[in-house]
């Protein structure tokens, strides 16, 4: 709301997925760290090329399924052995087999939670709000376009150099995004 | 820049060996985002407003069914001595089994790599979202008393006792709700880059805002994506023990039992590829139409209803060798209740039964191996309603043929269903169309994203995604 509006960072617009992939290696090699590559589908070899490393989803859907498992286990041995013990057929009071199928379910369920919120966490989201999305370039991000955005805040940012290796890079359409 | 040389001849597969392209004509990321997304911003089509208003009128019937039940008791519907379990679990059954297709779909083929899945997922998963809705009904009122509902689940009550938990009864609680929301993520987290997708394209405030609200500030971000993709292969091998246990633990509600006809070991897998086959059927069913009424011919191509028919015919082949072995067993158990059990189902009171079963989900979808019955609609859309008649007479086969014969002959009975039993059915439809019918007005019913991602110009190492073509040795004549 003040007057002078901060620079939040520079967009190159690309219309290929090989176009923005090449750019995306030139901005890793430039040694860039606040930056981002914004495509309208998963582009199959950029996480390489911006030298990403493998994601960390995984942990929290294992913490979720391993929630899961011990939950039920623990749920069922509690309610039929401990706090209210019922003998069923004569057989004992808490079996793993038959505890088995709820606590397998409660597995998938814990680890789902966790595989849909463990990525909403590492991606900040939700986010109701983004310097980019009140571009009106940039909306294009979700139909057909490929943007390159570098951050202001990284210590490789000049407003002359970084435009010059995007624009080497084979950016058409160049901006400064404000915050 | 040295670019790998390549051989100047690379020989070409012959004509019937190469892929046909997933999406048809060539069509752009453009192209794509703005059919798929013109079917919920345009104004509802007139044939909308002809199949949603008589379902609509079926939601509300199915309200008063549901009403009238609760209030008087479950002897309005048909289930009487000795057949204590009638439409309602055949029909608890068969909307869940509709509902595997959807899951199939959306995580074994993806972690199969069958990338023509894109295509279909998005509207298999929604109908299996609302058949999950509708088979949950079911279980929930058959009870009886549906305000002691709660006590399936462990939550303390008054009296201090727990659910049983060596009842299949019970995992079939765990495992039906884990199911639902388990297809609820996974639905909406293929829906986040599609909603925001709707939302950057939204002219009003109001549309804006709604899916903003569901796209949670998405930008397509690759850092993100990277996130997503791990989050969704995970979910996809998550979903796909699931969706076997689902109907394995439904299977086993009745395998558990003694009785004649249920007690047999061959349920879990037979039960599970009855399930797919049914809703492979319903998929065929819902979309055959969809695609010619929003010209979506270039996105489900005639490929897809291709595989489709292929998975029918091998899951209904799969279920007719289960049927016969059942016979197999009963015969070769020594048991003479079981093969009483099974000679009355093809030749007993309810032979038609038995017999409709068997052409429907046997027979008929043998014409599958024919190509021209694979790519003529008509006789496609035909056969999948047929495998859903199929797969209801099925699970009536199983439930009323086995228990109104069983040990003993003074206890034998005849069932038929209640008006009651037959208008709570077709509410279901209702409640089922009219949750399909809001959902493709409203949300894409196509993965936009993920059919953008199998085009040849998504590829970066595609000459379509940009890959530079000049660089290589152009392919000339020695």
């Amino acid at each position: 709301m003040n007057g002078a509006a901060k620079p939040y960072g520079m967009i190159a617009e690309f219309t290929t997925a090989a176009s923005v992939m090449h750019a995306a290696e030139k901005v890793r090699d430039a040694g860039f760290r606040k930056w981002d590559v914004f495509t309208p589908f998963p582009v199959h070899g950029m996480d390489h090329a911006m030298g990403l490393k493998n994601s960390k989803v995984g942990w929290f859907s294992f913490l979720g399924g391993v929630t899961g498992y011990t939950t039920g286990m623990l749920m069922i041995w509690f309610m039929n052995a401990l706090d209210y013990p019922i003998v069923v057929g004569g057989k004992p009071m808490f079996s793993p087999y038959s505890a088995f199928p709820p606590s397998y379910e409660l597995t998938i369920l814990f680890g789902a939670f966790g595989s849909l919120f463990g990525m909403l966490f590492l991606n900040r989201l939700p986010r109701l709000h983004h310097p980019l999305l009140k571009n009106k370039r940039f909306a294009l991000v979700t139909h057909d376009r490929f943007f390159v955005v570098i951050e202001c805040d990284d210590p490789n940012y000049s407003e002359t150099e970084t435009r010059k290796l995007l624009e080497e890079a084979g950016s058409r359409h160049i901006e400064i995004i404000e915050e | 820049m040295s670019a790998p040389a390549i051989p100047a001849n690379i020989p070409q597969p012959p004509a019937e060996l190469q892929r046909v392209p997933l999406v048809a004509n060539q069509r752009g990321f453009a192209w794509i985002s703005d059919r798929v997304s013109s079917l919920c911003e345009d104004k509802a089509p007139f044939w909308w407003w002809v199949l949603f208003v008589p379902s609509f009128l079926c939601l509300c019937m199915l309200g008063f069914m549901l009403s009238y039940q609760i209030s008087t008791g479950v002897g309005v519907w048909g289930n009487m001595h000795p057949v204590m379990w009638g439409w309602d679990i055949i029909n608890f059954v068969w909307w869940i089994g509709i509902g595997h297709a959807g899951t199939l779909i959306s995580a074994i083929l993806f972690l199969l790599r069958q990338r023509w899945r894109t295509a279909v997922n998005r509207a298999a998963e929604a109908m299996t979202i609302f058949a999950v809705m509708c088979a949950g009904i079911y279980p929930a009122l058959h009870v009886g008393r549906v305000w002691y509902d709660w006590w399936l689940f462990p939550i303390p009550n008054s009296n201090s006792i727990w659910p049983q938990f060596r009842s299949p009864l019970m995992w079939d609680v765990f495992a039906v709700s884990t199911y639902f929301t388990v297809s609820v993520l996974f639905w909406y987290m293929g829906l986040i880059p599609d909603l925001a997708v709707l939302r950057d394209r939204a002219k009003s405030k109001l549309r804006q805002f709604m899916y903003g609200l569901g796209a949670l500030g998405w930008t397509g971000s690759n850092r993100h994506w990277s996130n997503y993709e791990k989050a969704y292969l995970i979910l996809a091998g998550l979903s796909t023990p699931l969706v076997l246990s689902v109907h394995s633990i439904v299977s086993l509600d009745f395998a558990v039992s003694q009785l004649p006809g249920w007690h047999t070991t061959i349920f879990p897998p037979y039960f599970v590829a009855g399930a797919i086959f049914s809703g492979f059927g319903m998929v065929l069913t819902l979309l055959i139409p969809l695609r010619s009424m929003f010209k979506l011919q270039d996105i489900i191509t005639m490929r897809h209803i291709d595989v489709m028919c292929k998975v029918t015919l091998a899951t209904g082949s799969i279920v007719g060798y289960a049927y016969g072995m059942e016979f197999f067993i009963a015969w070769y158990s020594g048991s003479p209740f079981e093969r009483f059990a099974f000679i009355n189902r093809a030749l007993g009171p309810y032979w038609w039964g038995y017999w409709t079963m068997i052409s429907c989900n046997v027979i008929f979808p043998q014409l599958f191996w024919i190509k021209w019955f694979r790519q003529n609609l008509v006789a496609v859309f035909i056969m999948s309603i047929l495998v859903n008649i199929g797969m209801w007479f099925e699970r009536f086969v199983i439930i009323v043929i086995s228990l109104h014969r069983d040990f003993l002959p003074a206890s034998w009975g005849y069932f038929s269903p209640s008006k009651v039993d037959i208008c709570t059915y077709i509410g279901t439809f209702g409640l089922f169309f009219t949750c399909f019918l809001l959902f493709i007005r409203f949300l894409p019913m196509i993965a936009i994203s993920e059919v953008k991602g199998v085009t040849p110009q998504a590829d970066p190492h595609h000459p379509m995604g940009g890959a530079k073509v000049e660089e290589r040795i152009p392919d000339e004549e020695e």
